[in-house]
């Protein structure tokens, strides 16, 4: 598994969460907080590479009501559509610049 | 709050990098995705087989951020792995030798290729090209009489990245043309030997990603700048205009033919900050950095084109999105 969440906030309900991600850093963490960060009712969202000899990087959302599993989804959603749509506008542009 | 310019700006002034002051960053506003396709542009500059620049115009710090790592560290390339030395009489030394042959770039598309899996003892048609490099250096027996140049006193006296010889296995040599999978560079030297020495080699190479070791990467370098922009904010005319031109790099300020100083190009600025030496013209200008407009240089090893690379790097982020969003669907 490539996701798993740390343990500590069970008690706090589902609108706080830090999970653990395997083999990601600053690239996808730098670039989801960034998503997340603008949304609505999130009230803070972080990541850290707690130590740069391992692999993981720890994610964690706090928001007012919304489930935070909810919030995650979301922004990677969002993040998947920046992408495809970057592919899209690139592409087209090359194949403009290509032909002129 | 009051309305942000159109051009989020950081200004260089003589002490400090400041932001503007109606500048809150981008942070404040909400995510919408209408309103980032809506002012996100793309714009070529410059393209060719190995080098080329391009423009993200109205994107956050973070994506372009994870583009540029992603090109360097993530998108895979073939990489000689493994070598099997069953002769080296040369002066260079086994290991100090395969590390040189690792850093050869082979022309190998990476798309056509899979990882090995991690466990596999043998490489398949599908993961795995190998090579042989067999060379001996001996007397030239026809050399000039005249001459003492080693060239000419030895036959094979240079070992190139020529002499490696693609081995096709299984099916390879009907899938592969051979011109599509050897060394970039014919000309890259790997040792110098003198008569009697040899070298038999068997080269391994194996699809793989910057993160674990730099020949893995399919780019020299990927990196992104801000735009600079150079303001005037009044005449600068005669013997100060010269002085003005002399502070940037050339060709970015330009004076016209009453010998006025004006701002021809500054995209190309090395945006030092000599005109604050000069008390008499440091008024007259303000330099500054357009916050959202990334200047992207990527230049390719010779795998793949550059503008295939930097689609794969976003592919790469995509598919990431996409292979978690499934596991927390299952969550």
């Amino acid at each position: 598994m490539k996701i798993s969440e740390l343990p500590g906030d069970e008690d706090s309900g589902v609108t706080c969460r830090t999970y653990v991600f395997q083999n990601e850093s600053h690239t996808l963490g730098n670039a989801l907080k960034c998503i997340i960060n603008k949304y609505e009712d999130v009230q803070f969202c972080g990541y850290t590479v707690p130590h740069p000899a391992e692999s993981k990087m720890h994610f964690r959302i706090q928001t007012h009501e919304t489930p935070t599993l909810e919030v995650l989804k979301r922004g990677l959603k969002d993040l998947q559509k920046v992408c495809d749509h970057t592919i899209d506008l690139f592409e087209k542009e090359v194949k403009d610049f290509s032909k002129a | 709050m009051p309305k942000l310019e159109e051009k989020p700006k950081v200004l260089l002034e003589e002490f400090r990098v400041k932001n503007a002051p109606d500048d809150y960053g981008m942070a404040d506003e909400k995510w919408s995705f209408k309103k980032f396709s809506k002012n996100f542009r793309i714009v070529i500059v410059r393209m060719d087989s190995s080098e080329m620049e391009f423009d993200l115009i109205g994107i956050q710090p973070a994506f372009s951020n994870a583009f540029r790592r992603l090109m360097l560290s993530e998108v895979p390339s073939m990489a000689i792995e493994k070598v099997m030395i069953k002769n080296n009489t040369s002066i260079i030394q086994d290991e100090v030798l395969a590390h040189r042959l690792g850093l050869i770039p082979l022309k190998a598309d990476p798309r056509l290729f899979e990882y090995r899996p991690e466990d596999a003892t043998e490489g398949t048609e599908f993961d795995t090209l190998e090579f042989s490099l067999k060379i001996k250096c001996t007397m030239n027996k026809s050399q000039p009489k005249d001459s003492f140049r080693t060239e000419d006193l030895y036959e094979n006296h240079s070992v190139y990245s020529s002499a490696i010889k693609w081995q096709p296995i299984g099916n390879q040599a009907s899938v592969h043309k051979e011109a599509d999978i050897g060394p970039v560079h014919s000309d890259i030297l790997i040792s110098k030997m003198r008569p009697g020495h040899e070298l038999d080699l068997h080269l391994v190479a194996v699809k793989g990603i910057g993160k674990d070791h730099a020949k893995f990467s399919p780019v020299a370098t990927a990196s992104y700048r801000l735009l600079p922009e150079i303001t005037l904010t009044r005449e600068v005319k005669g013997n100060e205009a010269t002085l003005l031109q002399s502070c940037f790099s050339p060709g970015v300020i330009g004076l016209d033919t009453d010998g006025k100083a004006y701002v021809r190009n500054a995209r190309y600025d090395s945006c030092s900050r000599n005109v604050y030496r000069y008390d008499a013209i440091k008024d007259a200008v303000i330099l500054s950095r357009i916050r959202d407009h990334f200047i992207f240089n990527v230049e390719s090893v010779g795998a793949m084109t550059p503008n295939i690379i930097f689609v794969e790097a976003v592919k790469i982020l995509r598919d990431k999105c996409k292979s978690l969003l499934d596991e927390l669907n299952s969550f």
